[in-house]
């Protein structure tokens, strides 16, 4: 990474303006900057969704979310990360719920409130439509919803940017277990394969893995099955 | 004719019988209903707040769907069925007051900001319109098993005929499913009170407003001979049908009436399955079979 002045952009990280190389991502430049995340970063690869930030650049209106680990820095840019959306844990019994419109309205009221405004689905990094499966979900339309909401990664963007104050990333949630559960079922693979380590058909070959050294393991490791 | 259909959420929960037999229904009519592959709440009648752009999306976002469903020569024309009479009022008048106002349209555009504009060129009918359409010769040329010696008692409510200029028929006057019912080999039943309120939203905060009125429309119904009412609204169903039984308890001589939807008949009529009886309260079929229609 060169220090080149001519690859450096200007951005404002919570209002603190900083000299960054232009090819980092936010996350990197952050730190680059002299932030540590103690929370906020997680894979760093663009699936666990820890990492959401929201910006606005230099010249625009527009408050726009991004996943810090994937986003690559402006000129200009002013970047918070939301490391959390405050959303109420709902607990709910899967095996007790109907796959109906009703469930979503008893543990998510809130989400008959949704003015079809769209504004989650523009600010969800993983392009999903965040509204579609919100309105699926108002009308039943459980495997819609779970279909629609599949590559919800739960950074929680929408949430925060929803004038109805809807949890969305929540409503896809139960939505894919309501799927998994009574509209897909369980599948047979996964049936037979819980069948055969409650029968102990895996037993042996787990206790030789914890008796193994740190070197056997090693080598096993590197030398396992990789399929790309 | 294939046609773009925009079903609104009752249609697909508490009026799933409304949702079937509108499709055997036109069906029969040779007509081919087909829905948007994705769609949003109609909006309601917030969009009756005219100077809240927010409440114009999506109504306005159903019917760029139904552009959509056009371009892709999904559907015949750009015309959207409505049957729900939420959806139909709130989308026709969403429609107008947008095509009609410049300034508001623009506005609806800036904020979808990258989805696609409206161009404003869809039309927005009821079923019933739809139906009228075709030709009450037409209509009956499909009936399989006439309704002879049923006396139906049509009941409009207010959202298919108010406002005046967005009704699809006479808010004084309204006829069109009397014709139907003629065209269906029934008995027709004048009901006076058969655009008048059914309580609407009173159903959720005040079950007894909403019991005394519907209890006035079921009564002028019995008294005038009918034996069963049909509607076009699932609200005014819930009201007139599901809540007889809130209504017995402060009418305590009161027997209950059937009430269907005019789809349940039309079906029933053409001799299609898809009827959906099953999920009306109170339940129709003895009277239907009574009559030897079922």
């Amino acid at each position: 990474m060169g220090e080149n002045e001519s690859e450096m952009v200007t951005i404002h990280v919570m209002g603190k303006k900083h000299e960054v190389p232009a090819d980092l991502t936010i996350m990197k430049a952050m730190e680059y900057a002299g932030h540590q995340f103690r929370r906020g970063a997680g894979c760093r690869g663009g699936y666990c969704g820890a990492c959401a930030a929201m910006y606005r650049v230099k010249g625009s209106y527009k408050l726009e979310g991004a996943l810090a680990c994937q986003k690559i820095v402006e000129d200009g840019m002013y970047i918070a990360q939301i490391p959390f959306s405050p959303a109420e844990k709902i607990t709910y019994d899967l095996s007790e719920l109907k796959p109906d419109a009703n469930t979503f309205l008893e543990y998510y009221p809130e989400i008959s409130r949704c003015l079809s405004c769209n504004t989650c689905t523009k600010a969800c990094p993983q392009d999903i439509e965040v509204m579609d499966y919100v309105q699926a979900s108002l009308r039943g339309d459980v495997e819609g919803a779970a279909r629609l909401s599949f590559d919800c990664i739960g950074c929680g963007l929408c949430a925060v940017r929803c004038p109805a104050e809807i949890v969305p990333y929540n409503v896809g949630q139960l939505a894919r277990r309501l799927n998994s559960r009574y509209v897909i079922g369980p599948t047979e693979h996964v049936l037979k394969r819980v069948g055969e380590v409650e029968a102990g058909e895996f037993d042996a070959d787990i206790d030789e893995l914890k008796r193994s050294d740190r070197k056997t393991l090693q080598k096993r490791y590197e030398s396992r099955e990789v399929k790309l | 004719m294939r046609l773009a259909y925009y079903p609104g959420c009752t249609m697909k929960t508490d009026a799933k019988n409304f949702d079937e037999s509108t499709y055997s229904a036109a069906e029969a009519l040779g007509i081919e209903l087909l829905e948007p592959t994705r769609w949003n709440c109609c909006g309601t009648v917030h969009a009756l707040a005219k100077d809240n752009v927010m409440n114009y999306l999506a109504p306005i976002r159903n019917l760029i769907r139904v552009e959509q469903m056009n371009e892709a020569e999904l559907v015949d024309d750009k015309r959207v069925v409505t049957q729900c009479a939420m959806c139909y009022n709130t989308l026709k008048r969403a429609n107008a007051d947008a095509k009609a106002d410049p300034d508001k349209m623009g506005k609806i555009r800036d904020f979808m900001e990258k989805e696609p504009n409206y161009q404003g060129s869809v039309n927005v009918v009821h079923m019933l319109e739809l139906i009228k359409g075709l030709g009450w010769e037409e209509v009956k040329s499909k009936v399989v098993k006439p309704l002879d010696g049923l006396k139906v008692s049509p009941y409009y409510g207010c959202l298919l005929l108010r406002p005046r200029e967005y009704g699809i028929d006479d808010p004084d006057h309204p006829t069109v499913m009397e014709d139907l019912f003629e065209a269906l080999g029934a008995e027709v039943v004048d009901n006076p009170y058969k655009a008048k309120c059914c309580g609407a939203y009173h159903a959720v905060h005040l079950k007894e407003v909403a019991a005394d009125l519907s209890y006035r429309i079921l009564r002028q119904a019995q008294e005038a001979g009918a034996d069963i009412i049909v509607t076009a609204c699932p609200l005014c169903q819930f009201n007139l049908g599901d809540r007889q039984n809130e209504i017995k308890k402060h009418q305590r001589e009161f027997e209950g009436i059937p009430v269907v939807y005019y789809t349940q008949l039309m079906a029933l009529a053409f001799g299609k399955e898809g009827t959906g009886f099953e999920q009306n309260i109170p339940d129709p079929v003895p009277v239907l079979e009574e009559k030897g229609l079922l």
